[in-house]
């Protein structure tokens, strides 16, 4: 409780103090807002179509960026193995890395906090099933369960129709595992809620539980849940990244960062860096940009879950 | 204690159970293994044999019926792409991704055990912050990209250390090992310390934790009001106790580790399971697949029951929680 009352929300006045964040997370903030706002403006700002074969010229082929001395001025970071604009890729990449580490986390956090709910509201029964599934799959790490699951996603859609849903598959596959957060989060905070007694007063006038649940518990739930999910965007585009590495996450043509990656690494060994190296420093800066503001977040809006100094 | 028991095991059985219904769901159902293996031109005839001598021909219930007892007695089945026993082509690969977990983990704990007392001694010295830096950075860059680096400074650019496979290796009996030649030893340097930056953040704030709530103790309190030299009361009062729960993880890891081995693999080419199962998966290998998760589903449902199992007769409380 010390925490609470001594962080500055309750001393300061203006709204830059009142975040309080120091200049790190301030720069952090800022960067991940740079990042997925050209990632959001990539149709806009890229200088080629990279999902366009048509304009794929083979001749462009492999070239290094424009600040070397063989560098090609009108591609700026170079060019891919098919002569793709490498900036180009990697500003749509990076939109699709986003997005499905974005629908990743919503669809875990929704997943996460409807079973969570109903495992503290009910408790008993519902609570020991959801709680026991939620122990197995925490057994078990993401990349493995995420192989699982693309590696069933690919017998219901064989074929052609792996590439066009592989942006869905992954985001199952990911938040599969990742929505346990979430439940065993939301079922504690449930708990507490359940017993105290607006809840008792909401259950003794009648209110049906869902209208409980959803107008009177989850709004008090929630804050912990948006930590949460911060911190696990950054882990959700690391895993996309790494299918997308594996080879079993998004098709070369409409590479995520971490396909680019890929594309990148057979061409490593023969000097061509720009390839693997470019895509790996946006996917590492966006990442790590990413973490230190979900760190922030979660010692600043939860202390009981702070590292003690 | 014995309804404990039983009931951990039936839960290690139930999990057993659906992971081997998956694995077999892929056997089944993902891709056609009659059009993977069969000849381009292959007549209807040539193709409904093969089907009928895979057994693909039965009703499904029947099929995964023959999956569990072929399972049960050893028998994973054959390889679709090289024609040979699933059972035989993943020990010929477990040496070289254990070999690299081992190196792994001792890397990790050489490292993350030193760092992570330091933090925790002085928490707010310019080293302490430094490493608290890096191990964020270290977390946020995936494994691959990790290896990749290291590949083009060392490999690429110095050509100090092999990039890909295991160098030389010698066979002792089944186990093929790389620890005993100059060039094993060596492949095994890059891959190792990429699979090992992975697990050291990890260990790092373990100790980090550990040691700060340890030192804040009475005993420990109690040890400095005694005037005993830090040294003694860091390294052998403090630290060993903040090493039980490091312990603990570290060997809960390891299913990890293994499971994450792939990425660091692929990398590498290092011949191991994962690299295997990887190839599987691009060439729709489904047995190897199947036999892979099979696997490592049941090394991890193993390491987790013995882990459960220990703490539920060493600490009372949670027999009574769970039974």
């Amino acid at each position: 409780m010390k925490t609470l009352a001594s962080s500055p929300r309750h001393t300061s006045p203006s709204l830059i103090t009142r975040i309080g964040a120091p200049i790190s997370v301030m720069i952090a903030a800022l960067l991940a807002l740079v990042i997925v706002g050209c990632a959001l403006m990539a149709s806009w700002i890229a200088p080629y179509d990279p999902t366009d074969l048509a304009s794929f010229e083979l001749i462009n082929a492999e070239l290094p960026p424009a600040f070397t001395a063989e560098g090609d001025s009108h591609f700026l970071l170079g060019t891919d193995n098919q002569g793709r604009d490498l900036l180009s890729a990697m500003l749509y990449g990076a939109r699709v890395s986003i997005a499905i580490g974005g629908g990743a986390v919503f669809v875990a956090a929704t997943l996460g906090v409807i079973l969570g709910l109903l495992a503290g509201y009910f408790g008993g029964k519902v609570d020991a099933v959801i709680m026991r599934v939620a122990d197995v799959i925490l057994s078990f790490p993401t990349i493995l369960l995420a192989l699982l699951v693309s590696g069933i996603a690919r017998a219901l859609f064989p074929g052609a129709a792996t590439a066009q849903w592989a942006p869905v598959i992954l985001i199952c596959a990911i938040a599969i595992h990742e929505w346990v957060q979430y439940a065993r989060t939301v079922r504690a905070a449930t708990m507490v809620e359940t017993a105290k007694d607006y809840v008792r007063a909401a259950k003794v006038i009648g209110l049906p539980p869902g209208r409980i649940m959803l107008r009177h518990i989850l709004p008090n739930v929630m804050s912990p849940v948006l930590v949460i999910a911060t911190i696990n965007l950054a882990a959700a585009v690391l895993t996309e990244a790494t299918l997308s590495f594996l080879g079993v996450g998004m098709p070369p043509t409409y590479p995520s960062l971490g396909t680019l990656i890929r594309i990148g690494n057979e061409f490593v060994f023969s000097g061509i860096w720009w390839i693997a190296l470019f895509p790996a420093l946006t996917l590492v800066i966006l990442v790590l940009a990413v973490n230190i503001v979900g760190d922030w977040l979660r010692d600043r809006f939860n202390p009981k879950l702070r590292v003690k100094r | 204690m014995l309804k404990v028991l039983l009931s951990r095991l039936g839960q290690a059985a139930l999990v057993m159970l659906v992971v081997s219904a998956l694995s077999f769901v892929m056997f089944r159902y993902v891709g056609d293994p009659v059009a993977s293996m069969s000849r381009e031109n292959a007549s209807a005839e040539e193709k409904a044999e093969l089907r009928r001598s895979l057994g693909l021909d039965q009703p499904v219930v029947v099929q995964y019926g023959c999956f569990l007892e072929n399972t049960l007695s050893g028998n994973l089945g054959i390889s679709y792409r090289n024609q040979r026993p699933v059972t035989q082509l993943i020990a010929e690969r477990l040496p070289a991704t254990l070999e690299l977990v081992f190196v792994a983990t001792v890397l990790s704990l050489a490292l993350g055990i030193p760092l992570g007392v330091l933090c925790a001694l002085k928490p707010n010295g310019a080293a302490a912050r430094l490493v608290q830096a890096l191990s964020l950075i270290g977390i946020s860059t995936p494994t691959f990209v990790t290896g990749i680096v290291l590949i083009l400074v060392f490999a690429v650019s110095l050509g100090w250390l092999p990039s890909f496979g295991r160098g030389q290796v010698v066979d002792l009996g089944w186990w093929s090992t790389g620890l005993l030649t100059l060039s094993g030893l060596k492949a095994l340097i890059l891959p190792g310390i990429t699979l090992a930056l992975y697990q050291l953040t990890l260990i790092m704030r373990l100790v980090r934790a550990e040691m700060i709530d340890v030192l804040s103790s009475d005993y420990i309190r109690f040890a400095k009001a005694r005037g005993l030299p830090k040294r003694y009361i860091h390294f052998h009062l403090a630290l060993r106790n903040a090493l039980m729960p490091v312990i603990t993880v570290t060997g809960l890891q390891i299913g990890s580790l293994i499971a994450f081995a792939i990425v660091t693999e692929t990398v590498f080419q290092w011949p191991g399971m994962g690299l295997l199962f990887i190839q599987a998966v691009s060439f729709v290998d489904i047995p190897v697949m199947a036999a892979y998760l099979l696997f490592v589903g049941l090394l991890f449902v193993l390491i987790n029951t013995v882990v459960d199992i220990l703490y539920a007769v060493v600490d009372p409380r949670l027999r009574a929680r769970s039974a």
